[in-house]
This record gives C-alpha cells, structure tokens and sequence, in this order.
C-alpha cells in the first residue's frame, strides 16, 4: 500500500472567507499532510499580508508561503511609497499576478481578505489558474465541496460579526467532518477598522455532527461508569 | 481488536459507522481494512466455510489456526490470478485455550505475532507495540495500549475518523463493544500561535 510519505506537502484543507457588516472574517481548518500522514496538525493556514489584510492559503504548502511571501514583501515596499496603509484591491491584484503568470508552475488556491478606509471589508478569491474574483463570501480547498450547499442555504447579507464568525466555526468543522484532508482546529481571523483579532477553536470543542459521538477518555471509563450491557454473542 | 467505523471514498469520509470487525465461527475475529466491497465477500467466503464446517455436526469447530489458513489461500490465489481482494486481514481468536493473532495481506503475505496493525498501524503502532506489550497483560492493560495507539493514529493517519470499535474474544466467546470517540489533545500554546516571528511558516 502506497502511503506517499514522499509526497510534497499539501494542505488539502478547507478555507473560507466571509464579508460582514463592516468587516471581514477569514477561518482555515489546520492540517497539512504529505500524502496519507498529517505532517503537521496545527498549522496556520491564514497568513498575514500587511496589517489590515491576510490571506488563507490552500494547495501546495511551498508554493501558497512564497507567493504570500513575495506578496509580503511588495506590499511592504508599496505602503512605504504610497504613506499610508495599502488596500485589500491592491493586495489581492498582486497576488493575482503571481498566480496568473506563473499557473504553469503554481499550484495553490488562496482567498485574499482585509479592511481598507475606502472599500471596507473585502473579500478577492484567487483560485488555480490566477482568475480574480470579488466575492462576499469565498470557500476553497478541498473541503470547500462539501460546503457549496451549505452556503447557498446559509448564506445571508449583512450579518454581524458574531453571525460570520460562528457560520465560518460552523462551515469548517462540517468540512473538518467529511474531508479527509481536513481536520485539527479551526482557526479564525477577524478584520475591522479597529484591528484584527486572532481565534482558535481546538478540535475537541468543536460540535458533533451525524454519526459522531461525544468524546471520552477510555472505554474503562465507560465500562466501569454503568456497566451497560455489551453485545454478546 | 480496534478499529475505526470508516468506511472512505477517496478523501471523503462517506461513512463512519462502518463495523469493520466480525465474529468468524464460535473461536475467531477477522477485523478488515481496504476495500469494503471485498471484505463483504470475504465474510460470505467464511460464512459459506463455516456452514460447511457446522454440517458435519461432528462437534469440532474451524479455530483461528484453520480460518487464518484457509484465508491466506484465497488472498494468495486471488493475488496469483492478477484479481486481488484489496483488504488487508487481522485474525485473532482462541481455541483449547491456545491464543492466536496474524495478518494476511492482500498479495498472501501472511504471519503470526503477539501484535499486529494496518496500514499506518504498521508504522505508528507497531513500534509502540514492541515497547510496551508484554506478556501477561491484563485486559485493561490491553485497552489502555490500543487506545493510545488508536489516538496517535487519530492524530496523524488522513483516514482516521473519531469513531472506534472494540472486540474481544477469550475461550467464552466474542463480545463487542458499542462504538465510542476517544478525547483529542489540542491545547498546547504553541498550537494557539504557532507562527508569532514567523509569518507565513507553517
């Protein structure tokens, strides 16, 4: 059995960007896996790009970290020449440029998101190929197919920010649920025009869904607690 | 024995009530990872060797030692044939008082030991195995060494879902377990920021 140890890293992962009432909430699940094993449990997947905007990034780990890196450290050069903070547009045009002329070579999907003073919260998919797309919720990765139908019934405009951060949670732990390559905690960024605020919700506070059971610490416990009846045959 | 309830499709974890681990006859266990379709018939296969074997109503009864045999010749045939049945087998069972766990692949590679595994069993629980088991383990002492392998594998196997089956089986008969979910740990600091002077790391 293949268990592609040698495999590059990939972030199968599950990330979504959402737009609310005067803000942003980014949120990513926190696997990274080189073919079967999961390389590292607790990655973060949601990266920073100047003060006011960050990026989720999907596909391959190398590839997403030196576009976000070069997108970095241009944007740092850029804020210097313009004298003031730059703007969620120019950002996500930059990274755009990167993913587009080089598609041949890149693999990796990333959602641009942040506050600007002109535009507010914004939201920019940049998927496979370098296509932009603004949009005021985005989802990618391969987790992201098993939330198409969950958005299009949950989705609603002008929610508030503790409306878009729980519906985010929610999403990412239903994709962490039925997508291989997701898994771990979720972990959620929050932008506004006051700043920008980091969440973690660990992978044993995240809700149940069908099928799944309320964790213990050992079947002794449960043994010992009321000697329930087992299956005899 | 432990298993997960997965049954996967692809990367997606389709269902996750799967029992994987079934009674074989009066004295063995067979638990399965691979392809489900193949295992069902594999268990017809023994269902179909067991009926005969009860036919003959002459009071003996197929033990692990023979299931696990008769298996090996299938997978092998099967392998010989270019047509393998895609499991990976673990037979556990006692007879007379005598204990008996091996493992047959699905190209017919086959052995005995006091500790078997899976797929990424083989790399993650194995060596724990081989640092902690010994003999005359209590039953306790048994699921506490799964569990924590079961955990690791939670942990780090892409396949792995929080859904685990136990069976045991001793010289009165197999007894299974309701389906359970083990705790996970995620509450290091370093999980919470891992790249506070690292930005874009990992």
């Amino acid at each position: 059995m293949d268990l592609g140890l040698n495999e590059e890293h990939s972030m199968g992962t599950t990330i979504i960007g959402v737009t609310y009432n005067g803000g942003v909430v980014l949120g990513a699940d926190s696997r990274t896996s080189t073919g079967m094993y999961v390389a590292n449990r607790a990655s973060d997947k949601i990266t920073q790009l100047t003060d006011n905007v960050y990026v989720c990034r999907s596909g391959s780990a190398a590839d997403s970290q030196i576009v976000s890196d070069y997108v970095r450290y241009f944007l740092h050069q850029h804020t210097i020449q313009l004298g003031q903070p730059a703007t969620v547009k120019v950002a996500a045009n930059l990274v755009r440029l990167l993913a587009y002329n080089n598609k041949n070579m890149l693999q990796t999907g990333l959602i641009v998101g942040g506050w600007d003073k002109y535009e507010g919260g914004k939201i920019y998919g940049i998927p496979l190929g370098g296509t932009i797309i603004e949009q005021p919720f985005a989802i990618g990765g391969s987790g992201s197919s098993y939330l198409y139908g969950f958005f299009d019934q949950a989705w609603k405009e002008g929610m508030t920010q503790e409306e878009a951060e729980q519906l985010v949670v929610k999403a990412v732990s239903l994709a962490i649920a039925r997508d291989g390559a997701s898994g771990g905690v979720v972990r959620t960024v929050t932008i506004d025009a006051e700043g920008v605020k980091r969440k973690f919700y660990p992978g044993d506070e995240l809700p149940l869904w069908h099928e799944e059971l309320q964790p213990q610490n050992s079947l002794l416990d449960i043994l010992n607690a009321s000697s329930p009846e087992p299956m005899n045959i | 024995m432990f298993s997960s309830l997965t049954g996967s499709y692809g990367s997606t974890l389709r269902y996750k009530s799967v029992e994987r681990i079934k009674p074989i006859g009066k004295h063995s266990l067979l638990g399965a990872s691979g392809e489900l379709s193949d295992f069902q018939e594999i268990l017809r296969y023994l269902d179909e060797l067991i009926l005969y074997d009860n036919m003959w109503d002459d009071g003996n009864s197929l033990g692990p030692k023979e299931v696990f045999n008769y298996l090996t010749r299938v997978m092998y045939n099967r392998r010989n044939k270019f047509n393998p049945l895609w499991n990976s087998l673990v037979l556990g069972g006692v007879k007379n008082g005598q204990k008996y766990l091996g493992m047959v692949s699905m190209i017919g590679v086959h052995f005995e030991d006091n500790h078997v595994a899976t797929g990424f069993g083989n790399h993650l629980a194995r060596p724990i195995f081989r640092e902690e088991w010994h003999e005359n383990m209590s039953f306790e002492d048994g699921v506490k060494l799964l569990e924590k392998c079961m955990k690791v594998l939670l942990y780090r196997d892409r396949s792995a879902v929080n859904k685990l089956q136990m069976a045991k089986i001793t010289e009165e008969g197999v007894t299974t377990y309701k389906p359970y979910s083990l705790r996970t740990h995620w509450g290091y600091s370093a999980f919470e920021n891992p790249t506070v002077g690292a930005e874009g790391s990992w």
